[in-house]
């Protein structure tokens, strides 16, 4: 019997038992839409994350005291104003050096209180970060030198501080303190769900004053290429352990970040597929499961096939051509499925959704595997049943 | 009549039920002509459904030789023992083993599609051979929707799509009325008269057994007596 002909058979035996062909498939429909849905996610979370590191700007080299890594504590500053020149000058470029130190703070404007991030910045910022400004200006080298008390608001807080008024050149109370506002940011969003845009930057030579410290918490550095940033990092680190030998600082660059978040995230995709699989794993289990049951129930049919010329091969054939129609079926159903889920996610929930070319192709494949595999025990078992035996069954 | 259609040479069977070995053929040796028309008779238990199995190439013997057309099928594999069986020999079973989701016609060309014929040829041949049986108007009905007796025509007629030169018939008319039984008994005596093929009934009925022109007589797993009455006119 040729292979177009089993196909043919294979397929009118799934169609004669249409509900329990669903059935069976629907193990498989929803592991493979299960995977390609659970990657998606994932993949997606991983470019978001992504976007936000890139979004911060580009080449940036971040200087903290202490070891940066998971479950160390946080250590006590020992960066002052002094490093950021020091740094500046080692690096031949004191404007590309951004400094903070910041602390949550009451913020007020008449009985409008909000709670936000103070952040203390020096005039750097915008020649490090991102960080466009909507109206007015940024923070300048005076305001820094001469610890002026103003502010540039993130658009959240402006929005719940002002509303609609403009807020440029009206005051605002930080821990008590009046400040001007000067300039206010243009949206930005989030970063590590930590809203960007509910900060205040003032001058850390004022913030210092106000938090009553003489440290800041982190420096930011800028490479004028990607090139640079590496020959810069080691300058920093070998500048700062000259000026301080018994001290520890980290310098992370972006490309550190973003190499270390992907490992992350590219490991929360991998469990959600491999937890996926699993579930494709337990359908390819049930897809066995009937094909046994049916083999049993198609005893007779079996031997008579056999009795009127088939030979074992033809009805092995015809038993795992069945097997993996269900999974292939399956599978297409749960591709088309998880596909449409994953893009109504990304089109109508907060979820990301990105769909990866290699999902839906892995997830197709794994299902015709399955098949393979799970239908292989049955339809032997099928094939090696003597016609006389099986005719008797009744 | 100088070639058999099919020849057993003093073949025993040997079942092994719960540790203890049943002989249910003894020594058999058996000559079936081409064009023959004979009915194996016995009580449930004599061996003679054993010996259609063995005629039939569905089972092996445990010892002796089964012969189809002068070839030892014994000593085929099992894969060659289904090609030589479905060119040689075509089936009627007393339950008549029809697929019953299945059309009559797609039925009737199942052992065309194991010989390998190609889709229009099945179609053409198995069509030829419900008219053949009296069946040209069932062709598009699945088998649940036909009669007993239609039911056992069309396993005539796959029977017989193949050109066989054997037609075993296991009891042909067990689950069938007297009437309906009559005429599939008809159809079976036309067809060894028209096509040439060999039957060989398989019966406990004698009446049935009567009608065939050679009644062999088999008990206890060894033929008792084997009779050839006068060619019915």
């Amino acid at each position: 019997m040729r292979l177009a002909e089993a196909f043919r058979v294979a397929l009118g035996a799934l169609r004669a038992n249409r509900l329990r062909s669903l059935l069976t498939m629907l193990g498989v429909i929803i592991g493979v839409a299960a995977v390609v849905v659970l990657v998606a996610i994932g993949s997606g979370a991983k470019q978001e994350v992504e976007a936000q590191v890139e979004g911060l700007g580009s080449n940036i080299i971040f200087v903290v005291p202490g070891s940066v890594e998971f479950g160390s504590a946080p250590s006590i500053s020992r960066l002052n104003l002094d490093d950021v020149e020091y740094l500046g000058r080692v690096i031949g470029n004191p404007e590309a050096v951004a400094a903070t130190v910041s602390s949550g703070e009451t913020v007020s404007v008449g009985s409008t209180e909000v709670f936000s991030t103070i952040a203390g910045t020096n005039e750097n910022v915008p020649n490090v970060f991102t960080r466009p400004i909507a109206r007015g200006e940024y923070l300048t080298a005076t305001d820094v030198d001469t610890r002026r008390r103003v502010a540039v608001l993130g658009s959240g807080v402006s929005d719940s501080l002002f509303g609609e008024v403009e807020p440029l050149g009206r005051q605002i109370t930080i821990a008590g303190v009046r400040f001007r506002v000067i300039g206010v940011f243009e949206e930005v969003g989030s970063t590590f769900g930590v809203s960007r845009d509910d900060e205040i930057h003032i001058p850390v030579t004022t913030a210092q004053q106000l938090f009553g410290v003489d440290r800041i918490d982190a420096l930011a550095v800028k490479a004028s290429t990607i090139d640079d940033v590496e020959p810069i990092r080691r300058e920093i680190l070998d500048a700062l352990a000259e000026e301080y030998p018994d001290e520890e600082f980290s310098a992370v660059t972006q490309s550190q970040i973003l190499g270390t978040l992907g490992q992350i995230l590219g490991l929360l995709t991998l469990v959600l597929a491999a937890i996926a699989a699993i579930s494709l794993l337990v359908g390819g289990v049930g897809v066995s499961n009937i094909m046994l049951v049916s083999v049993r129930e198609r005893t007779r049919e079996i031997g008579l096939r056999k009795a009127l010329g088939a030979r074992r091969r033809d009805i092995t054939v015809q038993f795992l051509i069945e097997a993996v129609l269900l999974t292939t079926v399956g599978g297409v159903i749960g591709m088309t499925l998880g596909i449409s889920a994953a893009l109504l996610a990304n089109t109508f929930s907060p979820l990301p959704a990105e769909i990866a070319w290699w999902s839906p192709v892995l997830a197709f494949t794994v299902s015709v595997a399955v098949g393979v595999f799970f239908g292989v025990v049955p339809a032997q078992r099928a094939g090696k049943l003597e016609p006389v035996v099986a005719l008797r069954s009744e | 009549m100088t070639t058999p259609a099919i020849e057993a040479v003093d073949v025993t069977r040997v079942y092994t039920m719960g540790g203890t070995e049943v002989q249910a053929l003894r020594g058999v040796s058996l000559r079936v002509e081409s064009g023959e028309y004979a009915a194996i008779v016995g009580p449930s238990g004599s061996g003679k459904s054993t010996l259609m199995h063995l005629l039939g190439l569905l089972d092996r013997p445990s010892s002796g030789v089964i012969t189809v057309g002068g070839r030892d099928a014994t000593s085929l594999s099992d894969s060659e023992m289904a090609t030589l069986r479905n060119e040689t020999i075509g089936f009627v079973f007393q339950s008549f083993q029809l697929l019953s989701r299945t059309t009559a016609i797609d039925n009737v060309a199942l052992p065309l599609l194991y010989r390998g014929v190609p889709k229009s040829e099945r179609r053409d041949r198995a069509a030829a051979a419900l008219d053949t049986v009296g069946l040209a108007g069932r062709i598009g009905h699945k088998a649940t929707e036909l009669s007993g007796g239609e039911q056992q025509r069309v396993a005539i007629a796959r029977a017989l799509v193949g050109e066989p030169e054997l037609l075993l018939a296991d009891e042909p008319t067990g689950n069938l009325d007297t009437r309906t039984g009559g005429e599939v008994m008809e159809t079976l005596e036309r067809l060894n008269l028209e096509s040439g093929v060999a039957v060989v009934l398989v019966t406990h009925d004698r009446d049935i057994a009567l009608r065939t022109q050679r009644q062999i007589y088999v008990r206890d797993g060894l033929i008792e007596r084997d009779e050839s009455s006068a060619m019915i006119t």
